[in-house]
């Protein structure tokens, strides 16, 4: 009889357990219920009390993806002190709201509508993952209220009230695309993350595969934060393609490319092409295990501009001079700079005001010069290809001719049609 | 035919994973029947323990790291036995909480500490590639956990069959009453027990420290399957225990070959609840004259 028990103690025990393990996975992103309206924040002043504006900062600061997103906070929190040290807006200081959305997506949007509804805040800048974008996408909306999100991202949305500081599609995935075809790469592996940016972005690289004759060799997920690539390395290795594009997320990428190492693939038989791996993750990785892979992003660390060199130098004076900075820290700097510009402009924080105020409006960014698209909310950015030095640096192979035209349901491209 | 065989070597290595992080478990809940939630924390222990190392040490720390490892997550182990674990035996849905909660305060404890974000340990330069050998890779870190567990698996064994201690761990666990009747300090056997138990998972933690970051969360990642081996082996069975972890590394291994990552996992617990109808006692039992 003893047993019995002990085996329905067991059972309970693996659940209990499970359910905190994967708690972070099962959830797609849902509104979590999350649909009360904070008193007409549209119409007011959000944010302002008595001289200052208050703002919410909402990243994962624990976690599998708090590797990538911490950095992009420290960003951010760096553009508002250079903000408030120039006198602020409208004569007040911006205080931030810091929250840690624990790499948990119900949690994004829990601590969203807290931001929103308790601490009443003008903005908030924060995300990373499209998981928790997603999950914070139905209650800005319902709020009316407004966010900048940093990251580059699969494309195929345009919230009214989700700015898009990092790259679409069409400014990052495809041109990576275009330079391995350029390169002579007729055969892909597509390794990812087992969540919503991966998935979609996999599906754009298969319809932009078949139109321009590459093969796709194998298509894999592994669940975020996993760490066990055996299996999917024998798989490549039996496949033998001519490069892998990775759009793996988080830690995931350090098992990844110890593992792809460890199995001996060196970079020269098969090159990885990233798409989530900047200058921060590479730290995390080891230099010596990405050495000569290639990374898609719109911005470097070694990006030539005397606006860079500002930043990098501001950054490493404030944070410690072994840091490095990234392109979704410097899209969040950016963002924080573009919602400061657009209230100067407004003359107000109300949302409204501040939405038309940022249509068409520019700022110098370290990146080079970006533009708000007016109608779909992104940047006009430029397209870059780098790639991973032994000491962590990136170099840049690869530059679009000027910043591109954000189209995130990619209508100019003929192979995406259906995709959306 | 060539990936069947890689496959097999991946599996076998992920087996010695499982079989790794459930040794310390084999005691702690198969011996002493202790559900102990907090298992996976004294991996984290033993992983962070190797993260503080490289400091002082650089990258050859992680040999120095196994037995201090060993001491820092048996030590804790001993403290929780001795504070909490010891009021609640033959009480298995309440150390069942009791753990969890421990396990939950190890967790915030470990990011107050270290920090939210992950760290990475450095492995020593002789542990970086591998070699190849008929066609088939063999990463040095993956040779060097199957090493690891070949040696920890029959320390363990030697411990429980040859050592008068072991003996008497055995003699505690198959009759209580009557090894305390023949003059056992039973308390001291649990205390001796649960350190074992323990450091062994801080030695898990170190080597698992080979395959990916650490972080506060990195025990909950592994402690479902912990407790999958040991159920599967057979409570207290070492033998079960070897098995069963060597079994599920290879079906996992195969079904993600055949299907997907997600999938496998899916098969390997389907696989698991189905080997349960027919064998719920697992692949070994304890024969024992006691009443249970």
């Amino acid at each position: 009889m003893q047993r019995r028990v002990w085996r329905e103690v067991v059972a309970v025990a693996a659940l209990v357990s499970l359910v905190a393990a994967c708690g972070s996975k099962t959830s797609s992103s849902n509104a979590s219920g999350a649909v009360t309206t904070a008193g007409g924040s549209a119409a007011g002043q959000p944010g302002l009390s008595g001289d200052t504006i208050k703002v919410g900062d909402l990243h994962s600061l624990s976690g599998t993806m708090a590797i990538s997103e911490v950095t992009v906070k420290n960003a951010e929190l760096m553009a508002i002190d250079e903000i408030n040290a120039q006198g602020g807006v409208l004569g007040k200081k911006i205080t931030p709201v810091v929250e840690d959305g624990n790499s948990d997506w119900p949690t994004f949007a829990e601590k969203a509508q807290k931001l929103i509804s308790v601490d009443k805040v003008a903005v908030v800048f924060g995300g990373w993952t499209s998981a928790s974008r997603k999950a914070m996408l139905p209650v800005f909306e319902s709020n009316k209220s407004l966010l900048f999100y940093p990251v580059q991202y699969e494309g195929l949305e345009a919230s009214p009230y989700i700015y898009y500081m990092g790259a679409t599609t069409n400014q990052q995935i495809v041109p990576a695309l275009d330079y391995l075809k350029a390169q002579g790469k007729k055969k892909l592996f597509l390794v990812g993350s087992d969540y919503v940016f991966p998935r979609t972005a996999n599906k754009e690289i298969k319809a932009y595969a078949k139109a321009n004759g590459i093969d796709i060799a194998g298509e894999e997920y592994t669940p975020l934060g996993g760490t066990e690539y055996g299996t999917i390395i024998n798989k490549i290795q039996a496949a033998n393609p001519d490069a892998v594009f990775n759009t793996l997320n988080g830690d995931s990428n350090v098992a990844f490319f110890k593992q792809l190492r460890s199995a001996g693939v060196s970079p020269q038989k098969l090159p990885v092409m990233s798409v989530s791996v900047a200058e921060q993750e590479v730290r995390g990785i080891g230099p010596d295990n990405v050495t000569g892979d290639y990374t898609a992003w719109n911005y470097y660390q070694t990006t030539p501009g005397s606006t860079n060199d500002t930043f990098v130098k501001a950054y490493k004076a404030k944070y410690g001079a072994d840091k490095v900075v990234d392109d979704p820290m410097e899209a969040g700097y950016a963002g924080v700079y573009l919602w400061a510009a657009a209230v100067k402009k407004a003359g107000t924080t109300n949302v409204d005001a501040v939405k038309t105020a940022l249509a068409g409006l520019t700022f110098d960014a370290p990146e080079g010069l970006v533009t708000v698209d007016g109608d779909n909310h992104h940047l006009l950015k430029t397209a870059r290809i780098g790639q991973i030095q032994a000491d962590g640096s990136i170099t840049e192979v690869f530059k679009s001719d000027g910043p591109i035209t954000p189209d995130p349901f990619l209508k100019s491209y003929p192979w995406a049609a259906g995709l959306g | 035919m060539h990936i069947a065989l890689a496959q097999l070597v991946t599996g076998l290595s992920i087996g010695a994973v499982l079989l790794l992080i459930a040794l310390g478990l084999t005691f702690t809940f198969g011996q002493m029947n202790v559900i102990n939630m907090a298992h996976g924390e004294f991996i984290m222990a033993g992983a962070y323990t190797a993260y503080m190392l490289q400091g002082p040490i650089g990258r050859q720390s992680l040999l120095v790291a196994l037995p201090v490892a060993f001491v820092v997550a048996g030590t804790i182990g001993l403290v929780l036995e001795r504070l909490l674990i010891r009021r609640f035996y033959g009480r298995p849905l309440d150390t069942l909480l009791v753990t969890w909660g421990v396990s939950l305060i190890l967790q915030q404890l470990a990011r107050d500490l270290f920090g939210a974000p992950n760290v990475q340990v450095r492995s020593p330069s002789w542990l970086d590639g591998g070699t190849k050998v008929a066609g088939i890779d063999f990463a040095y870190s993956r040779l060097f956990i199957m090493l690891l567990c070949a040696v920890a698996a029959c320390a363990i064994w030697a411990y429980l069959t040859k050592l008068p201690q072991g003996r008497r761990m055995r003699a505690v666990m198959q009759n209580r009453e009557l090894a305390a009747c023949s003059g056992i300090r039973t308390t001291a056997v649990d205390q001796r027990t649960f350190f074992i138990g323990s450091g062994l998972a801080g030695i898990a933690g170190v080597g698992i420290t080979l395959l990916g970051s650490v972080g506060p969360t990195l025990g909950s990642k592994y402690i479902v399957y912990a407790f999958l081996v040991v159920v599967v082996g057979g409570l207290g069975q070492l033998r079960g225990a070897v098995l069963a972890a060597l079994a599920l590394g290879v079906i996992d291994a195969y079904a993600e070959q055949w299907t997907h990552a997600s999938t496998a996992t899916v098969v390997v617990f389907v696989a698991v609840v189905a080997f349960l109808q027919v064998r719920p006692q697992g692949l070994f039992v304890l024969r024992t004259r006691a009443l249970r």
